[in-house]
Order: C-alpha cells, then structure tokens, then sequence
C-alpha cells in the first residue's frame, strides 16, 4: 500500500493527482504539478493540516486556473446580502463550495479555525456542498473568509441567483416529514388498541371497549385534521376546477371512515376504523414522500443569473469600484478580469477579447473580437483584462432577454399521467358502485343502505392504487441516478415513455467538447513537431494545451523570447529556431482559407502548414443513432455555420431535418412548430442558446460532462458519458408505465374482493384492516421488485 | 383489572415524548443532512504524526 502510494507519488501531483509536467515542483519530497498546488500544501502543512492527505491519496483540485477577485464582498450592500445572521462580534454565511467531493474535504473545511482562529466554526453538508461558516467579523472580513478558502482550493461560487438561499426553503419537506410521524405515531397506537377488539373480548372487559374506543378517536382527530389535511384540500381546489383527480375518491374515504368511526363509537354499535384510517395516512404519506426526490446537488431551476456573478468593478474617472449587477447601466465602463465572465452585452474598448462562449454555445472554441465589436453577455474572458462599455443593462441583454419568452413564464406541468387518468374514471365508477348498493339496500333491507354505502367508499379507497406510481417511479429514479441520468420529478418519466421525436443540438451535444485530435496539412518532421511543442507548453490557451497533449513529447527545449499575443498566435525561439503558432493574420499570410480551430505553423519564415483539429462526435452517437434512427424521428438544430452538413447525413437520413445557422427563438419555434404537429418533442441540448428550446420541449435533457455546469430550464440532466445508453432510458421509463399499469390491475382486484364484502354490508373492521396494509405491501413489493429486475433487463444495473 | 387504564396512559405518555423528541429533531434540523455526520465520526482527533506512536499504545 505504502510502496503504491510512492510509486504514484512520482508521477503524478501530490495535491491535485494530475500528471506531473517536465519542470516539476518539489517540497519535503513530494512533487507538484504547478505553485497553486505546491502553495496548497505549504500552507496546509504549516498549520499543521497534513491530515487532509491521509484520509484520500490525491484529495485536491487543480490550482491551475487563475484565482478570482473578491473585492466586490469588501461592499457592504452586497455583503448583507449573501450572510445568513451578524451582529457585531460574529457573522454567519453559508457558501456553496462546489469542489467539495470527498471526506478530506469535509476534514479540511471543519479545520478551518487552525488556519485562522477568526473563522471560530465551520460546518459542511456534504451533500449540497456547502459550509456554514462563523466567524468573528471584528478582525476578519467577509472578503478575507473567502480569499483564505481560495487559498486552500475551496473558492465558493458566488453567483447573482444564490443557490444557497434556494435551497433553504425546504420546510416543506420537513413539514412533510412531521405529518408522516404524526400519522405512524397515531396508527401504532391505535392498531395496539385494536387488537383486543379483532382477538374477541370477553364479556368481564367490556369496559374496555368504549375506553379503547373513544382513545382511538382520539388518535383519529390529528391524523384526519393534520396529516390528511392536505387531501381534502387538494380534493376542494380541483372539484372546483371540475377536475377528478385520484385525491377526491381518497379525501372522500378518509371522510366516511372517520365519520362512520365517530358514529360507531358514539352509539357503541362496533370499533370503528381508526387503525385502518390511520395506517392509510401514513402509507399514503410515505408514498408522497418518496416521490419528493430532490438532488442537492443540482438544481433544476437556475437560470443564467446563477451563473453571472453578483458584482462587477466599474471603471471611474480612473478609480475601479465593485458594483452590483443589478445597478449596471448602460453607457458604464466595466473591467473584466481574467477568467471573469461578461454579465451584459457590450462594446469592446480596451484589450483583446478571447471569448469562452461554452457556457452559451457549448462550443469550447474561444471566440476573438477586437476593439468596437459588440460582445454578447455570457462570454468568459481568457485573456488579460479587457474594458467594455454597457450597451444594454443584464435583463435586457441578447441571452437574458430569452427569459422574458412566455415559455418561461408559464409552469410547466401539462405532463399528463396516468394515474391523473385513471383515477378520473376510477372516482366516477366508485360513486356509482357506492350509490347503487346503497339503493339496492335501501329497498331490501334498509337498515344494511347506509353500512354498505359507506363500506363500499372505505374498501375502494385507492391507497394501493395511489402508491403505485410513486414506488414504481421513484424505483425507476434511483436507477437512472445510479447512471448519472437526473430527473426533475417523477413525471419525467412517463413524459420520456410517449417520446416519438427527437431533436439535437449539435456542439457540446452531440460532439465531444474535447477535441480528439489533430491532422496536419501539409509537410512537418517529427523534429519540428517537437519544436511545436516545446513551444505550445508555454501558452495557456485550450487549443495550444490540446497540441501539446496530442504531439505527446517530453519537453526537451526551453522557449526564448516567448511572446504571446492573445487569440492570435504565440511566437518564440526554440532551440535556435524561429517559431510562430497562430491564426493566418498572426503569421502574416493572406488568402489562406482557414478552418475554424486551426493552428497555422511557420518555422524560420517558412509556412509549413496547419494542424486542424479534428471534431470528435460523442462516444456511442453512431451507435445511438443506429438503434434509434429506425423508429424515431430525428432532427438537429445547430446554431453553427454548415460546415459539418456532409458529415453529419449518414446520421440524419432526412436531409431537410437538419438546420444550421439557427437562433435560440428559431429552435424555440422549431419545436413549437413540431408540437402543434402532435409530436412528442424530446430536446437534448445544452448551453444557453438550447434554453428556450430544452423549455417548450416536451422533455428537454441537458447533456454535459461536469454536472455543476449550466443546465437551464431543463427537466433531466444526463452526464454526457452515458449519452449511448438514451435507448435504454427509454425502455426502462416504458417499462416502468407497464409495472404502473399491471400494479393498477393488482390494486383494483383487491378492491373486488373488499367490495365483495362491502357490497353486501358485511364489511367489518377486522376485514379492512387486514386488506388495507396487505394490499398496500403488496404493491410496495410488487412495484419496487418489478422496476429493478426491469432495470437489470435493459442493463442499467 | 384498573390497573390498565394507568398502564395504557404511560405507555402513550412515553410514545408522545419520543413523538415530541422526534419533533425538536426535525425542528432543529438534524434531519437535514443525514450524510455528513456519519463521516465526520471517522476523522480522529489526532494529527497524523502522533497517529503512528498512539496505535502501538494501543497494542500494549
């Protein structure tokens, strides 16, 4: 173990695990792969933090990435509004931190007061990745707080749409939760003081009777009063509405069972059926409970202020100030730092712009604009520090602007399921079964009418019925998590079974937003590839780290006069000859028709050619389209250029399916358009510009490779390493309406056979209390055993 | 045979403490998070180099 540990420890970076580069960094004999991560450690083990090392081998992230600035927290206004509570000695904030990921990273954050005594308590909720931290704000400023969790690797994501106070709302689960013990509390009880009634008492204890009696009402009052409250009220507001849905026949059993408990006990004619009432509760509760699947660690309701930052530092008459964005106005003059990201559309007036447009495009590509071009909101700088001037405020930018779209507005709940279905007719055939044998009683023997009215309601209560689909989904839930496949909500679901139309983004969706690797035109010796190289090591620009990866050479020569001019080219002297790498304007070409992400090469004044980076569609695409494309109906809409047309037909057979060129309300339309055409339209898409899109979609999946990235106004997200396996996603969800729809079937046989009984009034307690949790196992047993040996059928276990 | 009245009431009593128990729980938000405290018993107290002199006590 100990040897392993060595042996690794020479190849790759002791903080961080990456693989070390030629010029290493060395301290107390442990390698580091750059001076973020050999800082890290410095000051870990200075403060005597080393521990961190101990519980996992490589526990850090990469320090590579240049640090933000956070001089915006030094404002109070801002300030106020991220902490939780502050007085005058001490203030609470909980930050999200998303590089937490493992037990030393909970060590480490709960640690923090032997870094700086200030910070005097820190707490992490490992699974929404946060860490409330106290600390005393006499000597330590917010800014200060953040700045020290940046030093160790743990810089907070601070954004405009504040993920932390989001999620604080969930006293609704906690409320939830209370109901469920209240309501498992009162059956436990009532059942015990059941028993002596459903065993035979003896004539001596009598006296018991009414005494076990009116205790079990009174177990009754906060079950029917506070746990099944919400039934009644969902059973008022969608009979107003004139809908029917499965809460009316249960709202209308929970009544008559506590009405005909109350009359039984009061007259002393029987038990009544208070256990029954309150075990019905209780699983219908825990049934609701586990449909309420919630991922802490994402969230299906960030729109892009969750990525925009909360401050941004204006320029003055020469002084730089921080500014909320929500203050930003146009004709401001913002400074955009290094790797910060432009929260709204402007005109460029200082410095070169290397844009990162991922988060919008999902194009990794930088994009260059030079001075006096408009640069839209969303974009990530690259390069040094630009200045830009505001020419519409963020709400009204070109992207934010798709958040006005009435699809945003309007909730989207139209997925229609089946138990809202069935339970329609379920809850008319009830009424009428109800009805008919209490007039055929009325006119045989009156005296049995009402007992086989009100039986006929209590028996045909559809508990089972009620918890099939949440056990069956969430079952089917679990399974799809297990393959980095998150839904929203359960519903998804049955929406993913009716899918018969497919639409595609094109970039970052369906092609691998890494690019797999070069070719070259033109004539290069493996002696001047080494050069490339060496000299493509010193730029920090993607397409430079990607050469490098795949000419795959030790460094052999260092770079003289290194120089580089941002998005244009890098330039240097390597082992006595003169290189340039860059675009056709860099290298002083002219009409060389350039493909987009090339490197054009020149060595001592001679052009030697290009290295072309190949696009790379996404592993198991080929294979996805093979097992769909003969049934489904498939379309893609890129907002590229048309270049990847001829490439792209041996996968979308009909040519006139394929769009380029489109805008984020053209796709929005699109598939409007697609819809009103009867399809069910399921979206995979995935940055900004699909927004609008993945929305009016029926099912809209976000497919991304890092799960923290953005995923707007999506209703799934699917890690894109299991992008291949979409055709067993969908078995598995039409599967899963098969286990609903056999579930229904097993639920309403056991409403026969109590609705033998009922029919004829000779329900008794005992009767109901035994079908009733018997029926409701069984549909626990049957939906969560038949889900899984599905999901073993399609592989997804 | 009165004696079950008494004994009925305590065994109630008893289930409404661990009921309200259960409450305070849920109030004070214990369960919030069910995943963090079960690793954080793991870390010991110790820094990592008295680890190795402190399990050969153990031994003796």
């Amino acid at each position: 173990m100990v040897q392993e540990k060595l042996i690794s420890g020479e190849t790759a970076c002791y903080h961080c695990g990456d693989n070390l580069p030629s010029k290493a960094y060395h301290l107390d004999n442990k390698n580091f792969c750059c001076l973020g991560c050999k800082g890290v450690y410095q000051l870990l083990s200075s403060h005597q933090l080393s521990d961190y090392y101990v519980y996992n081998d490589v526990p850090g992230q990469t320090q590579k990435k240049q640090n933000t600035h956070f001089e915006f927290l030094d404002e109070p206004r801002i300030a106020a509004d991220l902490v939780d509570y502050t007085d005058e000695h001490v203030t609470v904030i909980t930050l999200y931190i998303p590089a937490i990921h493992c037990s030393s990273c909970i060590w480490l954050l709960e640690n923090l007061y032997k870094i700086n005594p200030d910070l005097i308590q820190s707490r992490v909720d490992f699974l929404k990745k946060q860490t409330m931290i106290t600390f005393r704000n006499d000597d330590l400023s917010l800014r200060q707080v953040v700045e020290t969790l940046s030093a160790i690797g743990y810089e907070p994501l601070i954004s405009l749409q504040d993920v932390v106070k989001e999620q604080k709302s969930n006293t609704e689960a906690r409320m939830l939760l209370t109901k469920i013990a209240v309501a498992g509390f009162c059956f436990g009880n009532s059942m015990l003081l059941s028993f002596p009634e459903y065993f035979g008492i003896s004539g001596l204890e009598q006296q018991f009777k009414d005494f076990f009696g009116w205790l079990n009402l009174a177990f009754a009052l906060p079950v029917v009063f506070y746990s099944g409250r919400g039934y009644f009220e969902s059973a008022w507001i969608n009979l107003k509405n004139g809908v029917l849905n499965l809460d009316f026949p249960l709202a209308l059993g929970i009544a008559v069972m506590f009405l005909r408990s109350i009359g039984e006990i009061v007259t002393q004619r029987g038990a009544g059926f208070v256990d029954t009432l309150c075990g019905l509760i209780f699983f219908l509760l825990v049934g609701r409970w586990m449909q309420q699947h919630t991922y802490h660690h994402l969230s299906f309701e960030r729109d892009y202020r969750s990525y925009f930052p909360v401050a941004v530092t204006l320029i003055n008459e020469g002084t730089e100030r921080p500014v909320p964005l929500s203050e930003l106005k146009q004709g401001d003059r913002m400074l955009i730092r290094s790797n910060e990201i432009i929260p709204a559309d402007a005109i460029l007036l200082k410095g070169y712009a290397d844009l990162d447009f991922s988060f919008v495009t999902g194009e990794s590509a930088p994009v260059q604009k030079v001075l006096g071009e408009v640069v839209y909101a969303g974009g990530r700088q690259l390069g040094g520090a630009i200045e830009l001037e505001v020419v519409k405020p963020v709400s009204q930018s070109y992207l934010t602007r798709l958040w006005n779209n009435e699809t945003f507005v309007a909730d989207k709940d139209r997925i229609k399921t089946f138990s809202g279905t069935a339970s329609k007719y379920f809850s008319i055939v009830l009424l009428l079964v109800a009805s008919g044998a209490g007039i055929f009683w009325l006119f045989t023997d009156p005296s049995r009418a009402l007992a086989s009215f009100t039986a006929v309601l209590i028996i045909a209560c559809p508990c089972a019925l009620a918890l099939s689909s949440p056990f069956t989904l969430a079952a089917v839930l679990s399974v799809f998590d297990k393959n980095k496949f998150y839904l929203k909500n359960t519903s998804v679901i049955e929406e993913l079974a009716r899918i018969d139309t497919f639409v595609f983004d094109k970039t970052g969706t369906i092609t691998n937003p890494e690019t797999a690797g070069f070719r070259f035109e033109g004539i290069i010796t493996e002696a001047q590839k080494q050069l490339v190289a060496d000299l493509a090591r010193n730029s920090g620009h993607p397409l430079s780290r990607e050469l490098v990866k795949w000419i795959d050479k030790p460094a052999q020569y260092g770079a003289m006069e290194y120089k580089e001019m941002v998005g244009r080219g890098i330039s240097g002297v390597v082992n006595g000859h003169q290189l340039r790498l860059g675009n056709a304007a860099f290298l002083g070409i002219e009409q060389y028709n350039q493909e987009s992400s090339s490197v054009l090469v020149m060595v001592d004044g001679h052009f030697l050619g290009s290295f072309i980076a190949a696009k790379q569609w996404r592993p198991g695409f080929k294979g996805l389209i093979q097992k769909m494309g003969s049934r489904a109906d498939l379309h893609l809409l890129s907002g590229d250029q048309d270049q990847d047309r001829q490439s792209l037909i041996p996968f979308f057979p009909r040519i006139q399916q394929m769009h380029f060129k489109q805008s984020p309300q053209n796709k929005l339309d699109y598939i409007a358009n697609l819809q009103q055409f009867g399809h069910k339209v399921l979206m995979f898409g995935d940055g900004l510009n699909d927004a609008g899109a993945l929305r009016q979609s029926d099912l809209g999946i976000a497919v991304t490779d890092n799960i923290n990235n953005f995923t707007p106004g999506c209703d799934a997200i699917l890690d894109g390493e299991n992008f291949a396996k979409i055709p067993q996603f969908i078995q598995q969800a039409k599967d899963a309406v098969k286990v609903i729809h056999f579930s229904f079937v097993i639920s309403l046989i056991y409403n026969f056979v109590g609705l033998f009984f009922a029919v004829q009034g000779i329900l008794s307690p005992l009767i109901a209390a035994i079908l009733m949790p018997v029926s409701t196992v069984t549909i626990i047993l049957f939906t969560s055993i038949s889900a899984r040996a599905y999901a073993r059928k399609n592989k997804l276990l | 045979m009165n004696m079950i009245y008494m004994l009925i009431g305590i065994s109630i009593l008893l289930a409404l403490i661990f009921l309200l128990a259960f409450f305070w729980a849920s109030k004070t938000g214990q369960n919030d998070d069910t995943y963090t405290p079960g690793i954080r018993l793991l870390f010991d107290e110790q820094p990592a180099q008295n680890r190795a002199e402190k399990s050969d006590e153990d031994h003796l």
